[in-house]
């Protein structure tokens, strides 16, 4: 029987994990994946023969509601020790947090840190129930979505007053002026604000949603501590699918959607179905897409089925990537100075101004000059991702537009390439002898082999004014679409991207109601 | 100081492609602003001008009147996701009345749409809608919008005569065009420009419209009005337009309708089911813009009704405010234009209404002035369901002689 429940576009984790859900409520589920692989831009990949990494390289908040709704860890989903942040120093004097506490610093900065880290987390638990919620409408609200707001209001005003105000008053504060009021040292900052920035075309000094960002990512079980999991990131991916196709999932990798059959009649417009590349025609009572806004609504739906204000809504939203990923496959274990051993999250970034340099590069076009990034080495964590004895190095490497100018030619690429291994050779001066092959992925590069508009880590910029009620935007925002029978559930919807889980888990929640 | 560059000249009102034959005749100096353009209130008598639409012929400039050139293979599917009408069955020289909306269902505007080719259109209207009709095309792949507002000459020609100057003006078969019909004539012996006659209009009354290359504009002007001389040609303004229109039943942007990209408060601005437009709404056609919301509009209906009113008496409610008992205590709606009809010998308005309140009676609270004195009366309004003027003439193909 060619007719499903649902379809959903893409297999990355949201689409499993709306998929998953909606298979257990009963549902006949087809997922259609583009790629030959399970999870976007999770997906585990061998860029050198033995060697395996994926772009996202840890996991620091995704939702332990879903871990246990899904019984993922039944499917083999297990998350390995928490790993530490390093901020590197040329000199060896690196700043290490561990535990809940800072090494590196002089005192002051020690128990700044303490209290510090306790009023974020305090913040990050007002926020928590909004991220796993379809937010209300503005306008013409029914009881629950009234509700809801009510409820964030409520859980703002437990704070007590004092914290709520401090909440009001940081929470749109670019993170340099948030580190600056905390803390001396200048790695120290780099290395905090880092969270914040990651992933966005955002800096130190831009004002917007950095200390959002921060409180986002602390969301999940670890409290914004990384880990790596069993297999790599991939391992979470492997049980993910493990989970859908037990509740029935049926998974089609390398079938890349053409276009969303849209029902055009006297009563209007309604999604019935897919059309793959090939041809092929699927029908379902729904379609959901965790393909990014700009390629569900423009490439797949067109946008003669949509409306004119809400086509240029999804026209403006920012999605150009600034993260390139380095791949090195190395022949052994590489030194780190005065690192006993490199197997946490280390971030290269002097200080904020550093981060800050980056960017002015990349916002006028060019990769940065130096380069800002933050490196795991997954091999140390589970050892099946390189040959024994050897490993893989990935590194986030910012800023790098997607857009560059003169356009991403080999050359380019091979110059930021050089740049980022000359970078890391600073603080590890033998690597370079040790690579086997190397790998640099550009936005560009992601655009293409994850099929995410512009590279963007989040589908679409996680800023103030994309978030909540207006991610994508609204019409759009509580996961149904103008047109019948159409649902998001990827990262360009509330509450984000990175490994969290939301958008899936909100979006089976809206179908299922 | 030898520099005698007008420091203003960037502030000032362009002139139209009429501008040298017009400003002639511009006896009182009467001119007013349209889109940037000098443009006539009237030329001489308000009154005398609109007796001309009526009774012989008159010209009006539509230059300042936005002309939009939409063309390529995906220009029909744009222009119809974007307007309410389905254009889909247009043909060739043919011009359709739509109007365009919100996502939200409140009117921007009305206009023409002309469709000069398979896919080749021209969308005329009162206001500048370049902003929007990008915003229209963003995602169709092959479209092109080229502004040719100022590129295009164009005189409105109206009044009973129009017709019978046209043919000696030498337009073969002219005649034969029907309402909202486009024909094209060589003009001045087939030298490769031509004169396109459009059979439309803004007086309710036989007219066409004439658009031509700017650098041919005086030479057509020149002919017309030859052509015309013995039937009392003559330009007419603003004023008189806005009568014509009236007594047709036409609306007009700013007094009828606020244009909703323009306006501040989300409820100043209308649907076209408040503006009596709802037969311009095709909910057969499966997407156009607003289409939810006006779905919506439909079933819960208008807020207000455009209506047309007979107002007892001889004085003119402008700006009354209508009530649904003599004592003026339950509040039921405004008048939108008013005036006395020469041509109905009625006094008739537009006004918007509250729907419940139709069947009820209706009363205006009129304030007037005599001789700086002021006065109020409530009178009496009747509704009226077909436009107060409606000659046979203007619909008949041919038109009927003189």
């Amino acid at each position: 029987m060619n007719h499903y429940d649902t379809i959903i576009i893409g297999a990355g984790h949201n689409g499993l994990i709306c998929a998953a859900y909606l298979a257990r409520s009963g549902q006949r589920v087809l997922v259609l994946e583009a790629s030959d692989t399970l999870g976007g831009m999770a997906a585990p990949r061998e860029f050198h023969p033995g060697f395996k990494t994926s772009v996202a390289h840890s996991v620091s908040q995704f939702s332990a509601k879903i871990t246990r709704d899904l019984d993922l860890e039944a499917h083999g989903f297990k998350l390995g020790k928490t790993l530490t942040t390093v901020g590197l120093n040329d000199a060896g004097e690196h700043v290490v947090l561990q535990d809940g506490a800072v090494s590196g610093v002089g005192p002051d900065d020690a128990s700044a840190y303490a209290d510090y880290r306790q009023m974020m987390q305090r913040f990050a638990g007002v926020l928590n129930p909004v991220w796993l919620q379809t937010m209300p409408r503005i306008g013409n609200n029914n009881l629950s979505e009234i509700l809801t707001f009510a409820s964030i209001g409520l859980r703002l005003r437990l704070l007590g007053k004092d914290h709520m105000r401090e909440f009001l008053r940081v929470a749109a504060l670019p993170a340099r002026d948030l580190m600056d009021e905390n803390f001396d040292s200048e790695l120290l900052k780099a290395v905090l604000g880092w969270d914040g920035l990651i992933g966005s075309r955002m800096a130190p000094r831009s004002p917007n949603g950095a200390v959002l960002v921060m409180l986002y990512r602390m969301s999940g079980a670890l409290s914004g501590d990384h880990a790596i999991p069993n297999g790599g990131v991939g391992g979470l991916i492997t049980s993910l699918h493990s989970s859908a196709v037990e509740a029935g999932v049926e998974v089609r990798t390398g079938s890349r959607v053409g276009r969303i059959l849209i029902q055009a009649d006297e009563s209007g417009l309604a999604a019935t179905g897919v059309e793959l590349a090939d041809g092929e025609q699927i029908m379902a009572d729904r379609v959901v897409s965790a393909a990014d806004p700009k390629t569900t609504f423009f490439d797949l739906v067109g946008v003669q089925n949509l409306e004119i204000e809400f086509t240029n809504r999804i026209r403006r939203l920012r999605c150009d990537g600034y993260v390139a990923k380095l791949h090195l496959a190395l022949d052994g274990l590489p030194a780190f100075d005065g690192l006993e051993r490199p197997d946490g999250r280390m971030i290269i970034a002097p200080d904020m101004d550093s981060i800050e340099f980056a960017f002015d590069d990349a916002k006028y076009g060019e990769s940065a000059g130096q380069p800002v990034m933050e490196i795991v080495i997954p091999s140390l964590q589970d050892a099946s991702l390189a040959p024994n004895g050897q490993h893989v190095l990935s590194a986030h490497v910012m800023y790098v537009p997607y857009r560059l100018k003169g356009g991403w030619t080999d050359e380019a690429r091979e110059a930021l390439c050089e740049r980022a291994i000359d970078t890391i050779a600073r603080y590890a001066p033998g690597i370079r002898k040790q690579i086997l092959h190397r790998e640099l992925l550009t936005p560009l590069d992601l655009e293409r082999t994850c099929n995410v508009t512009g590279g963007h880590w989040h589908h679409t910029e996680f800023a103030m004014d994309q978030m909540l009620m207006m991610r994508p935007t609204y019409d759009a925002a509580q996961y149904s679409t103008p047109i019948p029978g159409l649902y998001l559930c990827g990262a360009g919807s509330h509450p984000g991207g990175g490994l969290m889980g939301g958008p899936g888990h909100n979006a089976a929640h809206e179908i299922l109601k | 100081m030898t520099n005698t560059e007008d420091r203003w000249a960037g502030e000032r009102l362009m002139e139209s492609h009429f501008h040298p034959r017009q400003a002639a005749l511009n006896l009182r100096d009467a001119w007013s602003s349209w889109n940037g353009y000098k443009f006539a209130n009237y030329y001489y008598d308000a009154e005398y001008e609109y007796f001309c639409i009526r009774n012989s012929c008159g010209t009006y400039d539509i230059c300042p009147m936005q002309k939009y050139e939409i063309t390529g293979p995906d220009a029909e599917a744009m222009l119809n996701r974007m307007v309410t009408r389905n254009i889909a069955n247009l043909k060739e020289n043919r011009v359709t009345y739509v109007c365009w909306c919100t996502d939200e269902g409140r009117m921007i505007d009305d206009g023409t749409i002309f469709k000069l080719g398979p896919e080749k259109f021209m969308l005329t209207c009162g206001s500048p809608c370049l902003a929007w009709l990008r915003k229209s095309a963003f995602g169709f792949g092959d479209v092109t919008i080229t502004d040719m507002s100022d590129e295009t000459a164009a005189l409105s020609f109206q009044g009973p005569a129009s017709c019978e100057v046209l043919k000696k003006l030498g337009l073969e078969g002219i005649e034969t065009a029907k309402p909202f019909d486009i024909m094209h004539f060589p003009f001045q012996g087939g030298s490769g420009k031509e004169l396109m006659v459009s059979r439309t209009g803004f007086t309710g009354d036989l007219g066409y419209e004439l658009w031509i290359a700017p650098e041919l504009a005086l030479d057509l002007w020149d002919a017309l009005y030859d052509a015309g001389d013995d039937y009392g040609i003559h330009p007419y303004g603003e004023v008189a337009t806005n009568m014509a229109r009236l007594e047709a039943g036409f609306i007009m942007p700013d007094m009828e309708f606020s244009e909703a990209l323009k306006t501040i408060h989300f409820q100043h601005d209308q649907t076209p089911f408040e503006l009596n437009l709802g037969w311009l709404v095709d909910f057969k056609k499966p997407h156009f813009n607003g289409r939810r919301a006006l779905l919506q509009d439909r079933d819960k209906g208008p807020a207000y009704k455009l209506t047309k009113l007979d107002i007892e008496g001889n004085k003119v409610a402008e700006g009354a405010y209508l009530y649904s008992n003599r004592r003026c205590t339950q509040e039921i709606g405004y008048i939108t234009s008013a005036m006395w009809s020469p041509v109905v010998k009625a006094n008739i308005a537009l006004a918007m209404i509250k729907p419940e309140y139709l069947e009820g009676d209706i009363w205006a609270e009129i304030y007037y002035q005599k001789e700086l004195r002021q006065y109020s009366k409530v009178a009496k309004c009747t509704v009226k369901n077909k436009p107060f003027w409606r000659p046979a003439r203007a619909r008949a193909t041919p038109p009927p002689g003189l």
